[in-house]
């Protein structure tokens, strides 16, 4: 790599380059030129740097410094002031700087993240594979072609007490060993990176921001169990993720990462895309697999779990991508590295997703077992414009409600379980004291009623029915009955649904109707206190 | 020695082999587990959710119908939490159920109605939201009603798996999920082959026939119109079960005594036209065999199977018998021949059949089945039809008194009445053959290797030194690996190893039509055959050529099989199809 005075990376992302960071970057490279500084000062695109809702954002290393809200006509300036004089813009700054791509690093608001799997995110030009290998990329992959067996690698990945990050927290080194030792010579992977859970966007950030990690972790599932192949489930609408992994892929394939005899190893495989079609069930391992079949994406029976029987009915591991891109650090640093993060038995870090009415929105990636509370209000900044706290939705749609009396849960698989809540996606949606519940549920259960697959009847019925009631509920033409059929149908959702997908909705229906029962009543007694119910 | 595993259902032990689900489990104990989407003859889905049990340990009852059973596992059937999952789960699909039970066709038949009973469910425990749709009656044979369907998934993995049509698949998802035909273009516009097994295995009423109930009473009430009925093999081994007689028990004297008092002013049998469709067929088969093929013979009584072979298999068009199907031959005979002798103007004469089939309505309304110089057969009812029109006039069938069949058209023989099961085509083909070829009976004609329900069987016959291999397939996908098979065959060496094949559209042949009753499962049609296969050996005549009326027919009539007024009137050809839409392109064979 060429030595430069100074990197701009531009966070191009489907939000940002709504904003316009295209028109942002080409301005850059134009005012750069133009004072003939392009040998100097390097112009990157790079995934989201994990800032949401504020326009187009910048970040200016060697300083760090993050510029939002960034216009076109910012640019000259940005350039004249900050990059040839050394003068940082001040007002196009991030005021208080929440997130930091750095590791264990105190910031800002005096918030650290620990930064595992987003350690290159906004850091490294993700479409270029030299970047990664100069920060460390691909060690590992040599580590365990050249000096470990396959089994070594999955007792290294149990040792490390990782668990999927897809939600469910199943352990990811026991995943392998059954999928090493399932019969048969032909064995897949597959990462699931069918992103659809409402307000989640970390893997998005991976896929974007550092492709070659997700492809690594995949290289070294492949090989623990035995794969020549392996397919990443791709979310259709993330188009610049689809264009990042299959130029990563390209790129590995050029570099012999990828292959035939891989690093002259006698190791060999292939990595596909597929894009899946927006159904949201399709993120169920099964209904994915039968997706990738070429079939309607609806869950099959489990079991045979696809360790045994997978794609093609051949023995398959499926992995979210934040777990798969825990595995390169893991292999890279050893399991005892790894466990010194999180908690015992959620080791690690997690990647979450805050959204809502906070002041800082975005991505970041803590350790296991941190407070809600911090999360919500350190690195989130708390509720903003002096608004009070009022409820979490955390996991995501199929996620929990919880009130202010619950923030003390400490976030990791086995803590939030006490509290009937689950990590989920990592989604963490935060609630003024504006917000109404009973419109939230509605979203909530008009979201399930329309991913419903349709295949069995509680979920297809259920979650029709469950609508109606809140609709009435929502007019405030319900009786006090009508919250409790809603318990009892979504209930009997999840002691009969066919998949997850049904039997996860009594968690947000349960949880605000037994959270915020008074304000249901209230609706029942047409005392609506937000605009859409009084509608 | 398969692994076995040892468990508890409600306190009972039971050892059963590795693999095998709660379910079965519970059946070798007797223990009853209520399900809905289930069926026996079917791979299970795990749609509905009735099936749910506890198991000690699980978080969330288990479907019994898939889940398999492990070392050790505590079952419980029955609890209060479990009878109120079952109860909501089908006031669930009552509330998305347009329930019409008095005049719905599966009324009794329901799996739905009879397990609301069983469990005692308030049919309005939840608000109704069902948002009526249209019915799909593009087609001549089935009727589509959405508004009835559960959504068990049955008829698509019958169509799809069973039959290996795939005219229907799932569309759309969630609550807008539903069951359809390509591009929505109903199913009288799709690869349909009208067979129906999708109506004997839909739990409700969303699938049935089209029905011809009324049209047949207003031609029985027309003092103008004289109506000849024709019924079908099948029937007389189905009639008794659905008034409370035992499966398989022959009914064929209270057959012709229900239809008399029903009104029918003449009522012959099928079973004549299956012994003449056995004098064409040996003949043609006699003839192909002496004049150098083209071999092997496919049979054609089955209508099915012949759209099924326009659509999937045209290119072996020609290996299919030109013989119209039994219904097809007394169609055209009761117009000319029976009009003749009885001296009754043939536009006077409806012709009706009772069939064990719904591709029959299609077959009796092929533009080309109208050689008496009127449309052949008029009205096509099924076994399920004839059995309402019983039931709405009120007869006690299961004490009627014995009564006999019209003469002319109504003798048969035994070779006649086996081509209600599988392999009875074949094994009646091969008896007359047999003395077509050396003027003699067979010493034994029973020919038991083709019978019983093994989806392909093969045998070699013996004919006076004439080895000849035939082959029996029946249900679509039997029949679609057979002719792969042939046809690779035929591509490879230009011949095949089989001489002479029968192919029956539906599991079990004729008597597991889609025209019989639902719940109409495998077991039940080996049962029928039994019936069937019994009325043969007790009959005076068991070859068909030995039957009075079909010599008498071919003296006053016909002259002698493969003549050229047997060709004008009892033989046909057959059209290239479009798979998708099942449209006629062309005629791949031609009549005489």
């Amino acid at each position: 790599m060429k030595l430069q005075r100074a990197h701009v990376l531009v966070s191009v992302d489907p939000e940002t380059v709504m904003a316009g960071a295209k028109e942002v970057e080409e301005r850059l490279i134009k005012e750069i030129e133009s004072r003939g500084l392009s040998d100097e000062i390097k112009v990157l695109e790079t995934g989201t740097l994990g800032i949401s809702g504020k326009g187009v954002v910048l970040v200016v290393y060697p300083e760090g410094i993050y510029y939002v809200n960034v216009k076109p006509d910012d640019v000259p300036k940005i350039v004249e002031e900050h990059l040839l004089k050394g003068r940082p813009v001040k007002e196009l700054m991030l005021p208080e700087l929440p997130v930091r791509a750095v590791k264990r690093e105190t910031v800002g608001l005096t918030r650290k993240q620990v930064r595992i799997v987003l350690e290159n995110a906004g850091v490294i030009d993700p479409e270029n594979i030299e970047e990664y290998i100069a920060v460390g990329g691909y060690e590992a992959l040599e580590k365990a072609l050249t000096s470990m067996k396959p089994e070594e690698v999955i007792e290294e990945v149990k040792k490390s007490g990782l668990r999927g990050r897809g939600g469910a927290g199943f352990p990811t080194g026991l995943k392998w060993e059954f999928t090493r030792k399932a019969e048969g010579d032909i064995k897949y992977v597959i990462c699931n990176a069918d992103e659809g859970e409402p307000g989640t966007f970390k893997d998005r950030l991976i896929l974007e921001g550092d492709p070659h990690k997700l492809l690594e972790g995949m290289m070294l599932c492949a090989y623990a169990i035995g794969a020549r192949k392996g397919y990443i489930y791709i979310r259709g609408e993330y188009a610049l993720s689809i264009k990042r992994m299959q130029k990563a892929i390209d790129d590995a394939y050029k570099y012999g990462l990828l292959g035939e005899d891989i690093l002259g190893t006698g190791f060999s495989f292939d990595i596909e895309i597929k894009k899946g079609a927006g159904a949201y069930v399709c993120g169920e391992e099964t209904a994915l697999i039968e997706s990738l079949e070429g079939k309607r994406g609806q869950p099959r029976f489990k079991p045979p779990y696809p360790v045994t029987h997978g794609l093609w009915q051949k023995p398959t591991v499926v992995n979210n991508v934040e777990t798969l891109a825990n595995v390169p650090s893991i292999i890279k640093n050893g399991a005892e590295w790894y466990k010194k993060f999180g908690t015992e038995k959620s080791t690690g870090t997690k990647v979450y997703t805050i959204l809502g009415h906070v002041k800082y929105p975005g991505l970041i990636e803590v350790e296991m077992g941190t407070p809600l509370r911090e999360i919500i209000f350190s690195y989130g900044g708390g509720i903003k414009n002096g608004k009070k706290f009022k409820a979490a939705l955390v996991g995501g749609a199929a996620g929990v409600f919880l009130p202010d009396r619950l923030l003390d849960v400490k976030m990791d698989f086995d803590n939030l379980k006490e509290y009937k809540a689950v990590l989920g996606s990592g989604a963490i949606l935060v609630m003024n004291e504006d917000a109404c519940m009973v419109d939230m549920l509605f979203s909530i259960i008009r979201f399930f009623y329309h991913e419903s697959c349709g295949k069995c009847t509680p979920c297809r019925i259920g979650t029709r029915e469950l609508l109606e009631l809140i609709k009435k509920v929502r007019k405030g033409e319900g009786e006090e009955s009508d919250l409790d059929k809603m318990i009892k149908i979504s209930e009997s959702m999840w002691k009969s649904s066919f998949c997850p997908l049904g039997q996860s909705l009594i968690m947000p229906v349960k949880s605000a109707i037994e959270n915020f029962r008074e304000e249901f009543v209230k609706h029942l007694d047409k005392e609506f206190h937000c605009e859409n119910c009084r509608r | 020695m398969a692994e076995m595993v040892k468990l508890y259902i409600d306190g009972k032990e039971v050892e059963v082999p590795k693999g095998t689900t709660i379910l079965e489990a519970a059946q070798k104990l007797g223990i009853y587990i209520p399900t809905l989407c289930y069926h026996p003859d079917l791979r299970p889905t795990g749609a509905c959710g009735i099936c749910v049990v506890e198991v000690e340990g699980a978080p969330t009852p288990k479907r019994a119908c898939c889940t398999p059973v492990t070392e050790g596992m505590k079952v419980t059937t029955n609890s209060k939490s479990l009878r109120e999952l079952r109860k909501g789960i089908i006031e669930l699909l009552l509330s998305d159920h347009h329930v019409d039970c008095p005049s719905c066709p599966a009324n009794e038949k329901c799996e739905l109605q009879s397990l609301a009973n069983y469990l005692g469910v308030d049919m309005n425990a939840l608000p109704k939201i069902l948002e009526r749709k249209p019915l799909d009656e593009t087609s001549i044979a089935i009727v589509r009603d959405p508004n009835k369907c559960i959504l068990c998934g049955r008829c698509i993995i019958v169509c799809n798996e069973l039959q290996t049509v795939s005219a229907i698949t799932y569309t759309n998802r969630g609550f807008e999920a539903h069951v359809d035909t390509f591009f929505s273009m109903g199913l009288g516009n799709s690869s349909c082959v009208n067979c129906g097994q999708c109506t004997v295995y839909c739990p409700t009423g969303a699938l049935t026939e089209k029905s011809e109930i009324d049209m047949v009473w207003d031609a029985i009430l027309d003092p103008d119109k004289h109506v000849v009925v024709q019924e079908a093999p099948a029937l007389r081994a189905t009639l008794g079960e659905e008034f409370g007689m035992e499966p398989g028990t022959v009914t064929t004297g209270k057959m012709y005594a229900v239809l008399k008092k029903l009104g029918f002013d003449v009522v012959f049998d099928t079973n004549f036209a299956a012994d003449l469709t056995i004098m064409e067929e040996a003949n043609e088969f006699v003839q192909r065999v002496k004049n150098g093929g083209p071999l092997p013979l496919i049979t054609s009584c089955s209508p099915g199977w012949i759209k099924f072979m326009e659509t999937f298999f045209p290119d072996i068009a020609k290996h299919v018998s030109t013989c119209k199907s039994p219904q097809q031959m007394f169609g055209a005979l009761a117009k000319t021949y029976y009009a003749k002798e009885a001296g009754v103007d043939p536009s006077k004469i409806v012709s009706v059949s009772i069939m064990p089939c719904t591709a029959k309505k299609y077959e009796a309304r092929r533009p080309e089945m109208r050689d008496s110089g009127y449309q052949d057969v008029d009205y096509v009812l099924t076994t399920r039809e004839l059995v309402r029109m019983i039931k709405e006039a009120g007869i006690d069938y299961k004490n009627l008194p014995e009564e006999e069949a019209d003469e002319l058209m109504g003798m048969y023989t035994g070779a006649g009445t086996i081509f209600g099961a599988t392999g009875g085509v074949m094994e009646a083909a091969v008896r007359t053959a047999y003395w077509m070829i050396t003027g003699r009976n067979m010493e034994k004609v029973d020919l038991k290797v083709v019978r019983g329900m093994e989806g392909i069987k093969e045998a070699e016959v013996d004919i006076d030194g004439l080895k000849v291999k035939v082959a029996v397939a029946h249900g679509l996908g039997n029949a679609r690996e057979l002719l792969t098979k042939v046809r690779k065959q035929l591509e490879e060496t230009g011949e095949s190893e089989y001489a002479f094949i029968e192919i029956m559209a539906c599991p079990g042949g004729c008597v597991g039509g889609g025209g019989q009753p639902k719940g109409s499962d495998f077991a039940r049609r080996a049962r029928r055959g039994e019936g069937l296969y019994k009325e043969d050996k007790s009959l005076r005549y068991r070859c068909s050529h030995e039957n009075p009326a079909i010599k008498r027919v071919y003296e006053k009539f016909l002259e002698k099989p493969g003549s050229e007024i047997a060709h004008k009137l009892l033989h046909t050809y057959y059209f290239k199809r479009n798979i998708v839409s099942g449209e006629a392109i062309e005629e791949v064979t031609h009549k005489h």
